[in-house]
């Protein structure tokens, strides 16, 4: 390893984790104001120009609040919380490739952290190891509240797995490789995933939407029975983690989304970009075509919350259960006889 | 560079193991057990297993625990719970314990120390060999064990529902 390669790797991790936290920082902003949009107000105007000063003033009056550690709580756990659901917010980002790669001071530099060969499963298990946050977090706290919304966080992201890896399956009969990077070339152009895999988007867009904790699936966090959920002890900046991990899983389920159905970098015309902008512009062009997709799922995802109202417990696991797991396995089936009668015909 | 890293990784897992055996609360086993499948997650990565590494990581840290933890927090086990045992469970754990030493003892004596790992094909851990060498050679067996997975939920299933008909 030359530290040419491990300097081109950091710059990149740097990148991608300060576009997360920013952009994490500007869905709260974003989320007022369309929040506000939908319920014919104004929202945030104050701070600064339309108010996008708002999440630094924000930020700053969570690092200034008082820091509260309950006497009862295992103190260890109750930092160790926050920290675990941030971290695993983060480190989804590290196997998206964000643009083909670009000829920068002469030297072609892939988009991508690190491309693994079972870039898929490594997005999964981030999914599937990001509840323990919660988790340790509620079960820490030592208060009836945040244990039972942690709990209540376990088993409906246990559930809703299911069904996510269900679709992905489906997913990968076709596309035959569990790297994110040949999936995402796989769909040059306008061959979008979704066009082949209409069902199996839906399922996977209702699963992030349950493992993201995000309205109509934010049971965790219900006020009206839990008060304020697993986070109910927690003040400052702790609590401000738990937010922003959220908001950063937010951001992760839609650039994966973005990936998997809807050709993540790739657009109608990019050949003809490519031709004529050279082998600089055009990937950075793709890029932002990639971020342009995210923030519309970032937006959808905060249209639904705006819209729809929450689920009752028993609905979310019946939904989930019966309603999506056995969907999930007939879009198996469904794929796999097509490509069955393609392969032989 | 390898070998190194297996040493420290290595060690981490006994410690990880021991302290799971050690910590007094449940809770902080069930956490020390989950670190113990983290560093197990990391030796398959050294063995070149990808895909074995990342479903134990996707399995076991991501589902299986989650469901122990699920159970120990809705138990809420503490010191005032716990069943003080009989003496005669006492002496039982011992004589187990015991014949469990001498026979690990045993075994340790019949090894040697290996010669250094050499893998005979570093590929065969890759989704696409280890899906030909599973759908290929080992088709009865890996049927077999999803049949038995199968049954197991269907017992899951039947002795949850034996209470709502006889009521």
């Amino acid at each position: 390893m030359d530290t040419g390669f491990i300097i081109e790797k950091f710059i990149l991790v740097a990148v991608i984790f300060g576009i997360s936290l920013v952009i994490a920082m500007y869905s709260t902003y974003a989320e007022r104001k369309v929040a506000a949009y939908l319920q014919d107000r104004l929202g945030p105007d104050r701070a600064g120009p339309f108010g996008i000063l708002q999440p630094l003033a924000d930020g700053l009056k969570m690092f200034m609040k008082e820091e509260i550690i309950p006497t009862t709580s295992s103190k260890w756990l109750f930092i160790a919380g926050p920290g675990l659901a941030l971290l695993c917010a983060c480190i989804g980002t590290a196997v998206i490739p964000w643009g083909s790669p670009v000829l920068i001071a002469g030297k072609v530099i892939p988009l991508q952290v690190s491309d693994i060969n079972v870039g898929v499963l490594y997005i999964f298990g981030v999914v599937s190891l990001g509840v323990y946050g919660v988790m340790i977090g509620g079960w820490a706290s030592n208060n009836k509240y945040s244990l039972l919304s942690a709990i209540r966080a376990a088993s409906q992201n246990i559930s809703y797995e299911i069904a996510m890896g269900l679709s992905i399956i489906a997913l990968l009969l076709m596309t035959n490789t569990l790297s994110l990077k040949e999936i995402v070339v796989q769909q040059h152009g306008f061959k979008w995933n979704v066009w082949y895999q209409p069902l199996g988007f839906i399922i996977f867009l209702v699963c992030s939407f349950a493992e993201t904790n995000r309205a109509p699936f934010d049971l965790p966090e219900c006020e009206t029975e839990l008060i304020g959920g697993y986070h109910t002890e927690y003040s400052s900046m702790k609590l401000g983690f738990y937010l922003f991990a959220e908001y950063i899983n937010m951001f992760v389920s839609s650039a994966v989304m973005a990936t998997l159905y809807f050709g993540g970098y790739n657009y109608p015309g990019m050949d003809w970009i490519a031709a004529h902008w050279g082998p600089t512009w055009a990937p950075l062009f793709g890029t932002a075509i990639l971020f342009g997709k995210i923030f519309f799922f970032i937006f959808f995802f905060m249209w639904v919350r705006w819209t729809i109202p929450r689920f009752r417990y028993d609905q979310l696991m019946n939904l989930g259960w019966k309603g999506l797991i056995p969907l999930a396995i007939a879009n198996i089936i469904i794929t796999g006889v097509v490509i069955a009668i393609i392969e032989k015909f | 560079m390898s070998t190194q890293v297996f040493y420290f990784v290595a060690t981490l897992s006994i410690i990880f193991s021991l302290m799971v055996i050690f910590a007094k609360n449940p809770i902080h086993s069930v956490l020390y057990l989950i670190l113990t499948f983290f560093t197990f997650t990391v030796h398959y990565v050294l063995l070149n297993a990808q895909f074995l590494a990342v479903v134990n990581f996707i399995v076991y840290m991501g589902a299986i625990m989650v469901l122990f933890l699920f159970v120990l927090m809705l138990l809420n086990l503490n010191n005032e719970t716990e069943p003080s045992k009989s003496p005669l469970i006492k002496i039982v754990g011992v004589i187990a314990g015991g014949c469990l030493m001498v026979t690990l003892i045993g075994s340790l004596k019949a090894t040697t120390i290996s010669s250094p790992l050499i893998l005979k094909n570093p590929g065969l851990g890759l989704v696409e060999n280890l899906g030909k060498e599973l759908f290929g050679p080992f088709l009865l067996p890996f049927e077999l064990s999803s049949l038995l997975l199968l049954a197991a939920m269907v017992g899951a299933v039947l002795l949850s529902k034996r209470d709502e008909v006889e009521a």
